[in-house]
């Protein structure tokens, strides 16, 4: 029998991560999403990024508010605990839930109605705090839920099947991050699933808050081609103001000098190497940043690519100078003053 | 000249003297330093052993609006608001008029004798005090002197009252933690109002304090929110997020007072808790679900509006069952309503903060010990029930002084609930379910973010589920749901601390309370019962209500259900609950922007009675 086996050839053994999974066992629930919904694809990236980081689920949270969008992290990663909280409050939800466990890592995933809209409040605050997550729009300029409403990103002057013309201005969600001092803001395409994986890999290595708006068309209310946040439009337009390539910080990197690269360090020590393309971009100049999203905004540019990182900035974690372990799992005993101090409180009225 | 109150107070008519009972109240404009003044009057008159309360009537404005303190001297212990003004020190030109009518007749007025007086009134004394010289002749900063000349009024009252100098002296050390500076220019500006009294003035007038023993030995003299803050900070708070409201504000200015003092770790010098100041109440109370959903104790402060904004939150915190605490430091509705008054009109919203079948469990603290404990309280149910938990509190409780015992380390350990660790896991097989009746009371197991059993993980929705956390829209999962949660909230009926009851066996009437408002029904009840009318009472500490309260309100023919608002909360919640005895049940609702007191109490119940 044994000779037998020998003799079979060996069996391909499935790909596995750095603490031996397959990426498989990253799946979350089947998704009720729409049949070809931009989204799902999010999903499988957000699926891929974390298996190829060789992160354990259970060190990762899923969080998210209400939406198609929110609805995603049922169907990723289904070994980590997740949130499906209230409209527009994922931020706060998972400050709170950091500030318990400040070393889980948080993945959230918004829509541009959740974050733009009723959300956008809790989004600047908590880009300003740079709250330590990665924080996913899943932009379609629509209310896919309740059936195809315009929301806050919706193009001036679009036109939808039940809600006639869009007269108002978007409001631009990586501007809006940048406005409210963001350390890390990119933008990508559901389409573009290479640039997508390297902006993810980034992202978990960020020191603080990674703002990634991700254009992901709505193909039941808004993928017409003449929408910016089709398909169609996507393809045709999409420009990548740089190619991305993430380099985790247990491969070498060689500091080349080349004119046509800039390797960004991140605070994990891993890098991102950005290869210039037909643009000459710097992502760690701010006013360059706001200036290329404005102008392409004017011009009917879908840019994609990492807009701005600044790694130098603490996060709230850092700011609130709380010890090192979760203090989800102290003790008792590290929950309470002593007797002493307790008492000497109470002398002093 | 000083003779007469130094050496011969008893050469005044003793039987006409009125000692260790009566009211002070001080009409200044808010913004003016009257604050250090006040507090340096009532720890002297609280360090000469004599029973005080003081009560702050201030206006929603940074500077310039008038503003209140009365103060209530009680020889025989009792510390509700209490009606009429015996004493009145009129410095604010504002409200001079008024504040010397509100004075009872035979009562004395101390004024800033800059003020334009127009008073004739021949039923009380009148004492000018030269404020705008004796100033002059302190030559002090200029930015200083409005500040300083309230301790004028100090030195005077103390002489005509014969509070002891000493005590000024010791109270200022305290007010100004040994800060010599002010100490001494204060101290200096209050012995020249002492000064110039007992030189200028006949003490002809009644009121005296004289030291005494029996009561405020060992005490303390602290507010609700304070008592809150180190509450929290000693049974475990973890997070506190806040947004700013008054009158809640000071909950959180005292955790961040004495955390770092209280919640240090030795070994590495940082936190075991944070602070967050949020951008809104809406994001307080997210903070305050993330980190209880993540494992940590965490609370938020805040007053009506608040609360309005926490609704859609206190649902979630309800229906996906997670830990949270609200402190509700209640303040007057509707709406912006009246920020710097106090009253009892949240009970009702709290209970059932948010849309569909809500309800939550509500703490209801009388005292500042009781906000010491059921700060934790709150937690250990929270965390028990998977639940949130609100205490409501009040302004009159929160914000004004009380006396004391000073709060002991808590020996009770905390209670964190139905937990499953890794090994609970491995030991289940990984096979468990997030909202399944293990023992029947209603609460399921859950687990924390970072168990790292790969079965440890559920998906947590504020919508339809089923008892595995899998979304589901089956009605009979839904009704499952609702029942099992009715379950737990009768759980909480026999947890959630249970009502003090002062059961009289000569009463055939029953009185229900709650919160700030005790101290003026245990008074109302002495008052009542010396005029022949015996009464039981039972202080409820919590929603929702115990079979014990239930047992209460079946014994008596006739219930007053004493409130601090208008539409009788309390009594509408109970009526609902017991509907057989909801006629027996009379409404007894006060809602004017004053603590309740004990005449009012007393007056109403009497009436009715006859």
């Amino acid at each position: 029998m044994a000779t037998d086996v020998k003799k079979k050839p060996a069996k391909r053994a499935p790909k596995t991560n750095a603490i031996g999974l397959e990426k498989g066992e990253y799946r979350g629930r089947p998704s009720t999403l729409c049949k070809g919904c931009g989204h799902d694809s999010i999903s499988a990236r957000i699926t891929n990024a974390v298996w190829e980081r060789g992160l354990s689920m259970n060190q990762v949270i899923k969080m998210s508010g209400i939406g198609c969008s929110s609805k995603t992290p049922a169907y990723f990663l289904g070994e980590s605990h997740g949130f499906n909280s209230v409209h527009g409050r994922m931020p706060s939800v998972t400050t709170g839930a950091l500030v318990a466990n400040r070393t889980l890592k948080a993945v959230g995933v918004s829509g541009d109605g959740d974050t733009a809209s009723i959300g956008i409040g809790q989004f600047k605050h908590a880009v300003r705090r740079n709250l330590p997550m990665v924080y996913i729009v899943e932009n379609n300029g629509v209310y896919g839920l309740t059936k195809g409403q315009f929301s806050a990103t919706a193009d001036q002057g679009q036109r939808l099947k039940y809600s006639g013309v869009n007269e108002l201005p978007p409001l631009d969600i990586c501007l809006e991050a940048l406005a409210a001092s963001a350390t890390f803001v990119a933008r990508s395409f559901a389409g573009d699933a290479k640039q997508i994986d390297a902006l993810l890999q980034a992202a978990l290595s960020h020191r603080g808050m990674a703002v990634i708006d991700i254009i992901s068309p709505c193909v039941t209310f808004n993928n017409h081609d003449t929408s910016t946040k089709s398909y169609g439009w996507g393809k045709d337009n999409e420009i990548p103001i740089h190619e991305l390539n993430y380099v985790p910080h247990y491969e070498e990197i060689e500091i080349d000098d080349y004119d046509d690269e800039i390797e960004v360090k991140m605070h994990d020590g891993s890098y991102l190497v950005l290869k210039k393309l037909d643009e000459d971009y710097d992502p760690t100049d701010k006013i360059n940043a706001i200036q290329t999203l404005e102008e392409a905004h004017k011009a009917q540019k879908m840019l994609t690519g990492l807009f701005y990182v600044d790694e130098s900035q603490p996060d709230t974690m850092e700011l609130l100078n709380m010890v090192d372990e979760p203090l989800s799992s102290l003790p008792e005993e590290r929950m309470r003053p002593t007797r002493e101090a307790l008492a000497a409180v109470m002398a002093t009225f | 000249m000083s003779t007469l109150v130094q050496d011969a107070p008893v050469n005044a008519d003793a039987k006409s003297q009125i000692v260790n009972d009566f009211n002070i109240n001080v009409a200044t404009a808010n913004g003016s330093g009257s604050q250090t003044s006040n507090l340096v009057l009532i720890r002297a008159l609280f360090e000469m052993g004599i029973p005080v309360t003081g009560k702050n009537f201030f206006p929603s404005n940074i500077q310039g609006l008038p503003t209140w303190y009365q103060m209530r001297l009680s020889k025989e212990g009792y510390f509700a608001r209490r009606d009429g003004i015996e004493i009145t020190v009129c410095m604010n030109p504002a409200t001079v008029a008024e504040d010397m009518e509100t004075t009872i007749p035979g009562g004395i007025v101390l004024y800033d004798d800059s003020l334009p007086i127009a008073n004739h009134r021949k039923d009380i004394t009148f004492f000018p005090m030269p404020v705008k010289a004796l100033v002059k002749e302190a030559d002090l900063p200029h930015s200083l002197k409005s500040y300083v000349a309230n301790f004028v009024y100090v030195g005077v009252l103390a002489a005509l009252l014969d509070i002891e100098m000493d005590e000024i002296k010791k109270a200022l050390d305290w007010q100004f933690d040994g800060k010599e500076k002010p100490i001494a220019m204060n101290y200096n500006m209050a012995t020249a109002g002492y000064d110039w009294a007992i030189a200028n003035i006949e003490n002809g007038q009644p009121y005296r304090v004289e030291r005494m023993s029996g009561f405020n030995e060992g005490k303390i003299l602290i507010d609700g929110n304070t008592a809150a803050g180190i509450g929290a900070l000693a049974h475990g708070v973890q997070l506190m997020a806040w947004y700013p409201i008054t009158p809640s504000s000071s909950v959180a200015d005292a955790i961040n007072t004495y955390a770092p003092q209280l919640r240090t770790d030795p070994d590495t010098g940082k936190a075991t808790y944070a602070v967050i100041q949020a951008e809104d109440e809406l994001a307080a109370i997210g903070m305050v679900i993330g980190a209880g959903w993540a494992g940590a104790r965490a609370m938020t402060s805040t007053a009506g509006p608040g609360i309005s904004l926490m609704a859609e939150f206190a649902g979630l915190s309800q229906f996906a069952e997670i830990p949270a605490v609200i402190w509700d430091i209640q303040r007057m509705g509707p709406s912006t309503g009246l920020p710097t008054r106090t009253c009892q009109s949240d009970i009702q919203s709290a209970y059932n903060l948010s849309h569909g079948d809500s309800r939550h469990p509500v703490l209801f603290p009388s005292s500042p010990e009781e906000c010491f404990e059921m700060a934790g309280d709150a937690f250990d149910l929270a965390e028990r029930l998977q639940t949130l938990v609100f205490v409501l509190s009040d302004l009159d409780l929160g914000m004004n002084l009380w006396t004391a015992d000073p709060f002991d380390f808590p020996e009770k350990p905390m209670d964190r609930g139905k937990v499953l660790s890794e090994e609970d896991l491995n030991e289940l097989k990984g096979q468990w379910g997030r909202f399944v009746d293990k023992d029947g009371d209603g609460i399921g197991y859950r687990t924390i973010p970072g168990n790292k059993h790969r079965s440890a993980a559920y998906f947590t929705r504020g919508t339809g589920h089923n008892e595995y956390a899998v979304y589901s829209e089956r009605p009979d999962d839904w009704e499952n749901n609702l029942d099992r949660l009715r379950r737990k909230f009768d759980t909480a009926r026999k947890i959630a601390p249970q009502p003090e009851i002062f059961d009289n066996d000569k009463a055939e009437i029953g009185i229900i309370s709650l919160g700030s408002i005790h101290p003026a029904v245990v008074e109302a009840r002495d008052r009542m019962s010396a005029a022949g009318v015996e009464t039981s009472y039972l202080r409820l500490r919590s929603l929702p209500i115990s079979q014990s309260v239930i047992d209460f309100i079946n014994k008596y023919g006739v219930l007053y259900i004493v409130e601090n608002n208008y539409d009788g909360q309390l009594r509408g919640i109970l009526q609902n609950e017991v509907p057989a005895r909801a006629a027996n049940m009379i409404q007894m609702s006060k809602c004017d922007g004053m603590p309740v007191s004990a005449r009012w109490i007393t007056e109403a119940i009497t009436t009715h009675v006859e």
